[in-house]
């Protein structure tokens, strides 16, 4: 009987007990954080969106090559004579075009390798997190600061550049050998 | 009610509607509110925000659940007993809708002055077990019946008590009709039966301990009537998925929902209406100290819903408290607890009247 009163006791008390904790968490203010309008303090040396400093890029690969998923693409044109690329901000001469620059961040591991080999520091974690697409395909993102066109130009500008000196090489080949001009030329 | 508007329109078919439309009406803001305060109040006492986004505070929520509801496609299984699968949700709601046919809002605001109303909403209101155990079987789902059986043994099992507990009040009362107890308790607060009903005297102060212990057992065991956490058991969501309404999507679904919160109300007025002065105000009324009459109705009407809704906060206050019961503890406290003290309640409670 006792048992059976201080059981009923216990029953009523610790439901009080628990009402009481319930209710003044009623005016506790909430621990939410209001995502989009407040955001966390990132932390330190997070890892999220790259970015890639074309001015400085001087296209030398070294950062596809670091990649373990390869979803980075440089391609490059080397420039011609008389073309001013300008230098990097840390006083390298630029040499290439970058015709292309592509990073994929739907493959993209965000394992920050490609950042440490690149000799002008240009490839760089941001702190951009939010950039969901609807389509894969606008994850590609473009970095190279030329046209198609402009790439177009570059290439044909070298090409161009690259015959005019097969000719002069084919010319310079030819002159010491003026006694059979007819031979083609085999170089 | 039914007079006035019959007085005022004349029309037997208009007054009937306006008589049966206003509980729907109260129904619906009930559940509308209900849903958006059960919302708040859980995130609140969880350190949360709960909705704030549609619309100002997250007011719009339940509206826009409602309109997402209205459109989801009427999905059922093949394997179903489709005739009582169908009439379950309407039983369901019918059972606690017909309770507010009986429930005086304020003097003038009831919709049947019967005089056996208190039997009539608890008979009314265990009509719901039908609807459950259809809904249940029906569904060909082993959680579904389940669900349906352990409500259904709920349900029977803290009627009990419940019986009980109002029988005392009866005996104290002398009356079955739910305006008449009303009327009872007027004027002050201090002639709410939970404080010993309107006659002063000596057994005034030998009740009042009783009627907690009365007003107590009534409570709980409501509150397992209306399956309400901790006593949920029927639709445990880690257990039973959803328990008897597994199986039912969009406006079925929706209609179990608004049983729920209509049944809350119901039962949250009629422990009001018992124990704390139904739609008597606390401390009198303002028409009367300033002579308008017609006031007093809708005061009576704004005191009743106000006492509704607190015992609808503490029925979420303890739902976000407590952890749901097993099915041998529910039945512990029903048959082992609650029974023998209101029986014990009860014979006290018919003594001390008789004195
Ligand atoms: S972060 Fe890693 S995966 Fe992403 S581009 Fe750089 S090297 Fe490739
Ligand atoms: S390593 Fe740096 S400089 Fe080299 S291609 Fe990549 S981004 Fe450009």
């Amino acid at each position: 009987m006792k048992e059976y009163l201080k059981n009923t006791w216990l029953g009523i008390y610790t439901i009080l007990v628990g009402m009481k904790i319930t209710f003044k968490h009623l005016f506790t203010p909430a621990v939410t954080i209001q995502y989009p309008e407040v955001k966390l303090k990132l932390p330190e040396r997070e890892r999220n969106r790259l970015y890639v400093n074309i001015d400085d890029c001087i296209g030398c690969d070294q950062c596809a090559r670091a990649c373990p998923v390869s979803c980075i693409t440089v391609d490059t044109v080397k420039s011609v004579p008389g073309e001013d690329l300008g230098t990097t901000s840390n006083g390298k001469k630029k040499a290439l075009w970058v015709t292309n620059f592509t990073i994929d961040f739907a493959k993209c591991c965000y394992c920050q390798l490609c950042v440490f080999p690149c000799p002008t520091e240009c490839i760089y974690m941001t702190d951009v997190f939010e950039f969901a697409t609807y389509e894969r395909k606008d994850l590609v993102y473009q970095f190279s600061n030329l046209s198609p066109e402009e790439a177009e130009q570059k290439k044909i500008n070298f090409a161009n550049f690259q015959a005019e000196k097969e000719k002069q090489k084919a010319a310079a080949a030819a002159v010491p050998k003026p006694e059979n001009p007819s031979q083609p030329s085999t170089n | 009610m039914y007079q006035y508007f019959y007085d005022l329109t004349g029309s037997v078919i208009i007054s009937t509607l306006i008589t049966a439309v206003f509980p729907l009406v109260n129904v619906l803001l009930v559940a509308l509110i209900g849903v958006y305060l059960e919302r708040k109040v859980s995130a609140w006492m969880q350190d949360r925000v709960g909705p704030n986004r549609t619309g100002p505070f997250g007011l719009f929520q339940t509206i826009a659940d409602f309109l997402k509801m209205l459109q989801k496609e009427d999905a059922t299984a093949t394997d179903i007993d489709k005739k009582l699968y169908n009439i379950a949700p309407v039983l369901v709601f019918a059972g606690s809708f017909a309770v507010y046919a009986v429930i005086p809002f304020s003097s003038k605001l009831i919709g049947s002055e019967i005089e056996v109303g208190l039997f009539y909403a608890l008979a009314v209101s265990s009509f719901v077990v039908a609807g459950i155990l259809m809904a249940g079987w029906s569904s060909n789902n082993k959680y579904s019946l389940l669900g349906a059986m352990r409500s259904a043994a709920q349900i029977v099992s803290y009627e009990i008590p419940t019986a009980l507990v109002v029988l005392a009040m009866v005996m104290f009362l002398g009356t079955l009709s739910l305006s008449k107890i009303s009327e009872m308790q007027t004027a002050y607060f201090w002639n709410w039966n939970i404080l010993g009903g309107a006659e002063f005297g000596l057994s005034k102060f030998l009740l009042i301990p009783f009627m907690l212990v009365g007003f107590i057992i009534i409570f709980i065991s409501t509150l397992a009537e209306v399956n309400r956490t901790p006593f949920d058991i029927p639709e445990a969501e880690s257990e039973l998925v959803a328990g008897y309404f597994t199986e039912y999507c969009g406006m079925k679904w929706a209609m179990f929902m608004l049983s729920e919160y209509g049944n809350m109300f119901a039962v949250s007025a009629i422990v009001s209406i018992l124990f704390f002065g139904g739609y008597q105000s606390p401390f009198g009324y303002l028409g009367n100290t300033l002579g308008i009459n017609w006031l007093i109705p809708y005061e009576q009407a704004f005191w009743f819903i106000l006492k509704g809704w607190f015992f609808i906060f503490v029925q979420m206050w303890l739902r976000w408290t407590l952890p749901r019961l097993r099915v041998d503890q529910l039945m512990t406290v029903c048959w082992k607890y609650l029974i023998p003290y209101a029986f014990v309640n009860l014979i006290i409670i018919g003594i001390i009247t008789l004195l």
